[in-house]
């Protein structure tokens, strides 16, 4: 039965529609300067003391800029993974199996990711 | 007549290796690579975070291994494969509003993300390498 909402939201029996695309365009585009920003953060600090990348961590500018793009890369990348796998993994089982992987390993980066940088910034 | 033979004679579409390798086709595939790598590219992010986090003896270690020439190196092309994923996203955000998808502006747009990707990627790491020790 099609009632005039399910209608007009023009899901169909897929319930979904066009959210995956779009956040991966969201993300693409936050990605671009966050990801200009984490190779100058990687490359200046090259070679540097403990003291020098902890201080530069405590800036809030820095660990909110590296939390954006921490969380991110973790939807663009989990979305990227999957739509690789699908492509290309055709094995029912193994699709599934290399599917919650893809997933464990983008959220388990992105964890870890953020767990650190809030440690490093809030203090020990 | 064997059962094998006849799976064969349906007609089949012409895949890959039918094909000559083109630019176009080489940067898609250069697209989903560089894609995958950059995820394996993060857990150095993570690693690197994470020592931090932990002390002076964890971060250390990844210090260490960052400031040698197979730390910097494989950082080199981590940022090198970010830089041309990153153009290659932009080139398929103007394909997204309908433009450019003519001939001659997808063998521009390969050519502009190969050799951009490579000079920003060096221009970044001489930025990085003047702000050493300004912050």
């Amino acid at each position: 039965m099609a009632t005039p909402l399910k209608r007009v939201r023009g899901l169909g029996a897929a319930h979904g529609g066009t959210e995956t695309f779009w956040r991966q365009r969201v993300t693409a585009l936050a990605n671009i300067p966050l990801v200009i920003f984490l190779i100058l953060s990687i490359v200046s600090h090259i070679g540097a003391d403990y003291g020098t990348v902890k201080v530069y961590f405590a800036q809030p500018v820095v660990a909110v800029l590296m939390l954006a793009l921490v969380i991110s890369v973790s939807v663009h990348m989990r979305i990227g993974l999957k739509e690789i796998i699908e492509d290309y993994v055709h094995g029912e089982g193994t699709k599934i199996v290399a599917l919650v992987l893809a997933t464990f390993f983008a959220v388990g980066l992105g964890l870890a990711s953020i767990l650190a940088i809030l440690k490093i910034s809030l203090g020990t | 007549m064997g059962k094998a033979k006849l799976g064969a004679e349906r007609p089949l579409s012409p895949h890959l290796q039918i094909y000559r390798p083109m630019l176009t086709m080489m940067m898609s595939i250069a697209h989903r690579i560089s894609g995958a790598a950059n995820a394996a590219g993060f857990v150095l992010l993570a690693w690197w975070l994470v020592a931090i986090a932990a002390g002076p003896e964890a971060y250390a270690q990844v210090a260490n291994f960052f400031a040698s020439i197979p730390g910097r190196l494989l950082l080199f092309l981590f940022s090198w494969s970010l830089i041309h994923h990153m153009l290659g996203g932009i080139r398929h955000l103007i394909w997204d509003t309908g433009t450019g998808l003519d001939k001659t502006s997808i063998e521009v747009f390969a050519w502009l993300t190969i050799i951009s990707s490579t000079v920003l990627t060096i221009l970044l790491w001489v930025a990085g390498y003047a702000l050493m020790g300004s912050q």
